[in-house]
């Protein structure tokens, strides 16, 4: 016993360091992207509430750009309103609005808290479970897509960014909607991407639009970017497309929370289908 | 100011430079300054170890929350702790050390003390990337993240040291 304690006195340094690394340790590896712990988060209350104060007095010096691009947004929706089609049809009358039914709703929401340079990263908005945002939505701005929320608090949420190495986004090319999935990959550029898994029997030019799939959590034929170089990784059937994207996440400042009102439908009757 | 106090002060300070500043700040992910260490290395040489590493430990969680990664920086954090008790058993003189347990520039000598910043900074950078990617493939990649980011945190420490460091006469 004596010598038990006699070691334990000796080699004091060492011990502690084991105990407390082991315990954070354990943290890093039990707190993967999915389950992550809010308390160790920017979206608990106290790391959001001084993220939200630092954010009031950044957003007072872009205020001229988040203008510009509202009024941009602002344009492009007048250009969608009934009253700016000319009806050529005099004799139907209105057009009955139960033909068309609200599929996705969306929630505007102000960025937080942001970073670009890391390997994978975080968004923390000002929204949360209280204003109805749910863990795995899909995340949008006015040029093109973000993310997906992985974590909700009452206030806040984190969103997993497309600049994540676990992202992948169902994307396609709008010239022949062939499809594929988006991911960041191994990039280190806030601005690039790689489209994966599209058939290289299909002629892809630079400068190509791509949209979004609306096979997952997007609406489709949202732009994403546009095709910045393509090739085949070596012995493969798949394109490798270098995707410039739209979206500078550097200077993100409003998004969108996009809210698919059938997609508990959708996942239902998928899920019936592995069953049999 | 009485010691415990500017440890106190610049605990506060370092982290809210570094979560709200340098957070923002970079090329690309090559290079990522992280300075708040510079707390856990000023802390006095005769500090009792349980202090030491509850210290890096807390430091290092208060980090992770603004940085979103839940036990990443703490851990390195403890690396860097284990480390420094190893490099002053080493480096410091047992008179010196009975003489005076604060570590600065003015009682240390500019050279000694950079000496001992840079390898510290080697340290935890170096522990932080590869705990982050978490295999030993990307592991040119590690340490080009790190001899970049520490060139870079060292430049930024210098500047902190030469307008903030109070002037002793060094004994």
């Amino acid at each position: 016993m004596r010598n038990l304690l006699l070691f334990i006195e000796r080699y004091r340094s060492v011990i502690l360091f084991v105990i407390y690394f082991s315990l954070s340790i354990s943290i890093l590896v039990f707190n993967n992207s999915y389950q992550r712990s809010s308390v160790i988060s920017s979206s608990n209350a106290f790391m959001g509430s001084w993220y939200a104060k630092v954010h009031d007095i950044e957003s007072y010096l872009s205020l001229k750009q988040t203008n510009d691009s509202l009024a941009l947004e602002n344009a492009r929706l007048h250009h969608l309103l009934k009253r700016s089609f000319f009806n050529q049809k005099r004799d139907t009358g209105s057009v009955n609005r139960l033909l068309y039914k609200q599929r996705y709703t969306y929630l505007v929401a102000e960025v937080i808290n942001n970073s670009v340079h890391q390997k994978n990263n975080y968004i923390t908005i000002d929204k949360g479970a209280i204003q109805g945002v749910r863990k795995g939505m899909g995340v949008i701005c006015p040029s093109g897509i973000v993310g997906i929320v992985i974590n909700v608090s009452e206030n806040f949420s984190v969103i997993q960014s497309l600049l994540h190495k676990d992202t992948r986004i169902s994307a396609m090319l709008e010239k022949n909607r062939s499809f594929g999935s988006l991911v960041w990959g191994d990039k280190i550029d806030s601005r690039k991407a790689v489209l994966r898994d599209v058939p290289s029997h299909l002629k892809i030019k630079k400068g190509d639009k791509v949209i979004t799939s609306g096979f997952s959590l997007f609406p489709s034929g949202i732009p994403i970017g546009c095709v910045l170089r393509s090739g085949v990784r070596g012995g493969s059937y798949f394109w490798d497309i270098d995707v410039l994207l739209y979206t500078d996440f550097s200077n993100l400042q409003y998004v969108y929370v996009v809210t698919d009102k059938m997609s508990e439908e959708k996942a239902v009757l998928e899920s019936n289908n592995k069953q049999e | 100011m009485s010691p415990i106090i500017e440890h106190i002060f610049r605990f506060v300070s370092l982290l809210l430079i570094q979560s709200f500043l340098l957070k923002n700040l970079g090329y690309y992910n090559l290079l990522t300054p992280f300075i708040y260490i510079l707390f856990i290395l000023r802390l006095p040489s005769r500090i009792s170890e349980f202090l030491l590493y509850t210290l890096s430990f807390f430091l290092g969680l208060m980090v992770d929350m603004a940085y979103n990664t839940p036990g990443l920086h703490a851990s390195a954090c403890l690396v860097l702790a284990f480390v420094r008790n190893l490099y002053l058993k080493i480096a410091l003189s047992k008179d010196k050390a009975d003489y005076d347990s604060e570590i600065n520039m003015g009682t240390m000598g500019t050279r000694w003390y950079f000496i001992y910043i840079t390898f510290m900074l080697f340290i935890h950078h170096f522990s932080l990337f590869l705990l982050e990617v978490f295999r030993l493939n990307d592991l040119f990649f590690v340490i080009i993240r790190t001899i970049l980011s520490s060139a870079f945190s060292l430049f930024l420490i210098a500047i902190i040291e030469f307008l903030f460091s109070s002037r002793k006469v060094k004994i």
